[in-house]
């Protein structure tokens, strides 16, 4: 049993029938818990107030909506690379649930950033590369969007997907030579002494594990969404030669 | 390679269009800016050498789908696949001929335009510098962006969606080496950063471009 047995679209329509209930089942769980321990069980912060409570949402859809590009690049590779097609319709299934993260990330942001910092946006570097992470999901869908041939689209987008993930980073750091922030360090990191204060990191954990959860059931759901669109293309297809 | 570079050339100026367009494209959206936010010269001083930019980066985007299109429509690039040059060359030829028709002249044009709009004395050199080294920049991308959509039947707007995210970096660079210029800093550090995304794309975004005109002419 190999990784790549899920390239065949019956394997993986096979092993995640089952997983995709699981999945969603799952992250609502976690997502519940995170959620309402993060309202109603934690302390207001001695400064932001009950604004603090909106880390719940902002921190782990910020963290999706970056490794959901991350996971489109690798998926692009692997198509690039193997010819798999799961794996290019599985990048093409991220892309809309990334740029909704990246979407819900910058709201949150805004809602948090009026009262905290006295205006909903500003040209900060980690706003601004999120604005431009936002851009480059919108032109990658709008490629997808346009080309009619699967294929092609395939790899136009996959090859899109690369330079612009060297793009995006280039443009991360450019705009911290550009202009300096207002946003403050990680809220977690696994390296640092000290995060954010136990009461407010436990719920956080569970909510990103929530957000996580999702992203994969979002992910699986989506592709097999396109796998089967696929095959209705293919019947069709064969019932119009008949 | 030689060959390929004198007919893009000679296409480019003899079609018509292509050529000054971009120039005059450039010139008024200059003039169109103290139209916009008023003919107060303090502020056209403080906000020329981003306008200079911005205008520069549109007039550059104005003509990239002229870059493949019609070359695709009528075979040519067909042809030229099938040629001993790799499609890496020939990619990197059209965006040399796409900035020795744009890029350069702008560089030229675009202190005569800091005039119109109050840039400071100290402003010219520094803003001629980051325009010519800035510009290839723009036209390697861009050549990267045609090429992703040249099969595509209405592919100018999608390719300026496609591009523009591309250009943020280049634009940051570029405007930050005008800007410091204009107030008398220091500008070296960012213009050597600016060399290094026109170097970088100038080597690695052919390799992309062709790839992409491979699926394309697939």
């Amino acid at each position: 049993m190999s990784f790549w047995e899920f390239a065949n679209p019956k394997k993986f329509m096979d092993w995640t029938t089952p997983v995709v209930p699981w999945m969603a089942g799952l992250s609502a769980v976690f997502l519940a818990v995170g959620l309402i321990w993060g309202f109603f069980f934690t302390p207001d912060d001695f400064r932001q107030g009950s604004t603090v409570k909106i880390i719940y949402l902002h921190v782990p859809a910020a963290f999706i909506a970056i490794n959901a590009w991350i996971m489109m690049l690798v998926a692009s590779l692997i198509w690039l690379v193997r010819r798999h097609h799961v794996s290019a319709l599985a990048a093409k299934a991220a892309a809309p649930v990334g740029v909704t993260m990246t979407v819900i990330g910058l709201a949150t942001g805004a809602i948090w950033g009026q009262p905290m910092w006295g205006t909903y946006w500003a040209w900060d570097p980690r706003l601004t590369s999120f604005l431009i992470l936002f851009l480059f999901y919108l032109g990658y869908m709008a490629l997808w969007a346009a080309i009619e041939d699967p294929d092609t689209a395939a790899d136009l987008t996959s090859v899109l997907c690369i330079v612009g993930s060297v793009f995006a980073l280039l443009s991360r750091y450019a705009v911290l030579f550009w202009n300096q922030g207002l946003h403050q360090g990680a809220s977690l990191s696994l390296d640092a002494e000290e995060n954010i204060s136990d009461v407010f990191w436990q719920p956080l954990v569970i909510s990103m594990a929530g957000f996580v959860l999702l992203f994969i059931a979002l992910v699986l759901l989506g592709t097999r969404t396109e796998i089967r669109l696929r095959r209705a293309k293919a019947l069709s297809a064969r019932a119009a030669r008949a | 390679m030689i060959a390929l570079l004198r007919r893009d050339l000679t296409l480019a100026v003899r079609a018509g269009g292509g050529f000054g367009l971009g120039l005059a494209f450039f010139l008024i959206v200059v003039i169109l800016v103290p139209f916009g936010v008023g003919p107060e010269r303090e502020l056209l001083t403080q906000i020329a050498p981003g306008i200079l930019w911005v205008a520069a980066l549109l007039a550059a985007l104005l003509s990239l789908d002229r870059i493949f299109a019609l070359d695709w429509e009528d075979g040519a690039l067909a042809l030229l696949a099938t040629s001993p040059l790799p499609l890496e060359g020939v990619a990197l030829i059209k965006a040399v001929a796409h900035w020795l028709t744009t890029g350069l002249p702008l560089a030229f044009a675009a202190p005569a335009l800091g005039f119109f709009l109050n840039l400071t004395p100290e402003g010219y050199v520094p803003l001629f510098w980051s325009v010519l080294i800035g510009t290839p920049a723009l036209s390697m991308i861009g050549t990267f962006g045609a090429a992703l959509t040249v099969g595509l039947r209405r592919g100018g707007l999608l390719l300026s969606l496609l591009v523009l995210p591309l250009y943020v970096p280049t634009l940051i660079f570029g405007a930050e080496v005008a800007r410091r210029g204009a107030e008398g800093l220091a500008y070296s550090t960012p213009l050597i950063l600016l060399a290094g995304i026109t170097a970088g794309s100038l080597a690695l975004l052919p390799i992309a471009s062709a790839a992409a005109l491979r699926v394309n002419l697939r």
